[in-house]
């Protein structure tokens, strides 16, 4: 049920809390057991191991720390050979103008330093997050002491009173019930 | 987190060392030693026509000694250096149990009794090094040579002769013999083992306990642990000096004793893990998951940088420096002594750095046996390669190499390092079934 009369399409969410982290985990299971998909849990802290039970594809983060490392070797590699061996070649302590062993300390560097600028980059701009950037948060008690299971109904089947039962069935906060919230 | 799956485990699980094991490790053993000999025999029987050859070479160095080569002393340098790296490898074992405690870590729990086993080895290493020294002292270190220290004579070295108290305190050099050296020797081997057997007992004492609530040895084994953690700090830097840096006694380096430390963690941390890949292929450690070889492939991952990292740091200041009393340590390994070990120092940086450093950084290499068991082999090559570096020019000079006399040593310490391996690990339970933490690392996931 899409909501247009703003000129874009709300997506509807129902949003359950919780008060303990074994209880949010026991409920995505047990939702995704009975055919439930999970949008998202959001909680105070880290829960190991939550994305595999929700089902997220695994962070690609990795590979973009490998590249953007690779890029501060490339450049480092080059930054060195031009201003050292053919920009302004100079002696210094009677080596090469390129010698190998002297660009090691510099390469690391940059690729140390491109790789992590570049990694948090990336999962800056893939979380839609940043200086400016105004989060939309479900339920703002997840920054305190409550855990926030969000499904979205448009991606299931089954009826919103069905899922707002299952949720409550698996442990969710009755007062208030799980709520219906548009983004 | 996951409190609803239990995984069970077998507390009194033994790994039990089979006739046909022991035979087997036996067969290997005397393979090594026909080996050895043969390649041993070989060498010094066919030097006298090689000597005519390379007395050339010894002149054009100036190579110290090079004049009278003793063939005997490539020999000894191999006994040496393979005792010097299984050694290592064993106390560094004891070492990562220690650190293990130190920080009250609980996903090493039931993989412990594995680096616990190595110390076995220490006793019988240190019988071996005394011999090694006793037979080939005059071969392998250069300061052994009473005449360096005559005022006046003829091989006088004053730089030398500055450095007499180091090894032979209190006794007068011209005596010859290195009363403070051997000591220290000996210290090690008695403070290492003794570290170690502490740590052991309370480890055993505490299987036999009744009340699982009892942290009465495990915090014992914690005090022990820092014990020998703090011995360890010192030991292994003089070590290094005393066994390795004083072969080339005229030269020095801050950083040896932490590069020589780093060569032997790193070495130990995958004899560990091809130990807990093997005994699991073997159907013990069922327990043993792929987040424990994560972690393990984590460690060998981590200490292969920690190691360039040392190794390159003492190599690049000295060859930015290029002071002639440092920089011919490098000279002779990269271009000197007829080019013999030119290409190692190349092998090194490859099969030390880039391949561990390259290969196990996905996170699924790190999870499955087989790619850690290429990395462990790899690192071992690798390492045994480092401390051939540090040993054979100094004693074997120019008429270094590998060949049948390398393998075979390498086989020989290396068979008996696994025998007594495993039979100080069949002399306890698989796991320390009493270890407040072995729930956790039952259900260790990362």
């Amino acid at each position: 049920m899409a909501d247009t009369r703003l000129g874009h399409t709300k997506e509807r969410f129902m949003v359950g809390i919780y008060d303990h982290e074994d209880k949010v985990v026991d409920a995505v299971k047990k939702l995704k057991n009975d055919g439930v998909k999970v949008y998202e849990v959001y909680s105070p802290h880290p829960i190991h191991h939550i994305d595999t039970y929700i089902g997220h594809p695994r962070t690609r983060i990795p590979i973009a720390a490998f590249l953007f490392g690779a890029l501060g070797t490339l450049s480092a590699i080059t930054l060195i050979t031009y201003t050292m061996g053919i920009d302004w070649p100079m002696i210094i302590g009677g080596k090469n103008f390129v010698a190998i062993p002297t660009m090691v300390p510099v390469t690391f560097e940059l690729t140390v330093l491109i790789s992590a600028l570049g990694m948090v980059a990336t999962f800056l701009v893939s979380n839609n997050m940043g200086p400016g950037k105004k989060e939309f948060m479900f339920d703002r008690r997840t920054t305190d002491d409550k855990y926030a299971l969000v499904v979205d109904l448009d991606a299931n089947t089954l009826s919103e009173e069905q899922i707002r039962d299952l949720m409550v069935k698996y442990g969710a906060e009755t007062d208030p019930l799980p709520r219906i919230v548009e983004r | 987190m996951a409190a609803e799956h239990t995984v069970t485990v077998d507390v009194n699980e033994k790994y039990t060392l089979t006739a046909a094991t022991q035979k087997k490790i036996w067969l290997w053993l005397a393979v090594g030693l026909i080996l050895f000999i043969a390649g041993a025999f070989w060498f010094v029987t066919g030097f006298g026509s090689e000597a005519a050859h390379g007395a050339g070479h010894a002149a054009e160095h100036g190579g110290g000694g090079g004049e009278h080569f003793n063939p005997m002393a490539r020999v000894w340098a191999n006994l040496w250096l393979n005792s010097v790296f299984f050694v290592g490898i064993a106390v560094a074992g004891v070492f990562f149990l220690a650190t293990q405690y130190a920080a009250k870590a609980g996903w090493s729990a039931i993989i412990k009794r594995v680096p616990e086993a190595f110390g076995g080895f220490l006793p019988v290493g240190g019988v071996i090094m005394l011999v090694v020294y006793f037979l080939g002292h005059h071969d392998l270190f250069h300061w052994t040579h009473t005449g360096l220290y005559e005022k006046g004579g003829p091989e006088f070295d004053a730089i030398i002769n500055g450095k007499a108290p180091f090894f032979y305190w209190p006794l007068s050099p011209e005596g010859g013999f290195p009363f403070f050296w051997l000591l220290r020797l000996v210290l090690y081997f008695a403070l290492w083992y003794w570290g170690y057997t502490m740590i052991r007992k309370a480890s055993l004492a505490e299987d036999q306990l009744q009340n699982r609530l009892d942290f009465r040895y495990y915090d014992k084994q914690v005090v022990w642990s820092i014990v020998f953690i703090v011995i360890f700090a010192v030991t292994s830097s003089t070590s290094a000096w005393d066994w390795l840096l004083s072969i080339d006694t005229h030269w020095f380096s801050t950083m040896f004793g932490w590069y020589v430390f780093a060569s032997w963690f790193v070495s130990a941390l995958a004899v560990i893990t091809l130990a807990v890949v093997y005994l699991k292929e073997q159907g013990y450690l069922k327990a043993v998951n792929e987040n424990h070889l994560h972690d393990l492939g984590k460690f060998m991952f981590a200490f292969s940088i920690f190691w360039t990292y040392v190794w390159f740091c003492q190599f690049l200041l000295i060859y930015y420096a290029n002071i002639p009393e440092e920089i011919f340590y490098f000279k002779e390994r990269l271009h000197g002594l007829g080019g013999v070990y030119s290409p190692v120092m190349i092998i090194l940086a490859i099969i030390n750095f880039a391949f561990p450093f390259l290969f196990l950084m996905p996170r699924d290499s790190k999870r499955h046996p087989i790619f850690l068991k290429i990395t462990a082999f790899a690192i071992l090559v690798g390492h045994y390669l480092d401390f051939y570096l540090m040993v054979m020019p100094g004693t074997a000079k120019q008429y270094g190499g590998f060949g049948l006399m390398e393998i075979g040593a390498i086989i020989v310490f290396a068979s008996l390092f696994v025998w007594l391996f495993y039979r100080t690990l069949s002399k306890a339970p698989l796991i320390a079934k009493n270890h407040p933490m072995l729930e956790e690392s039952l259900h260790h996931s990362i």
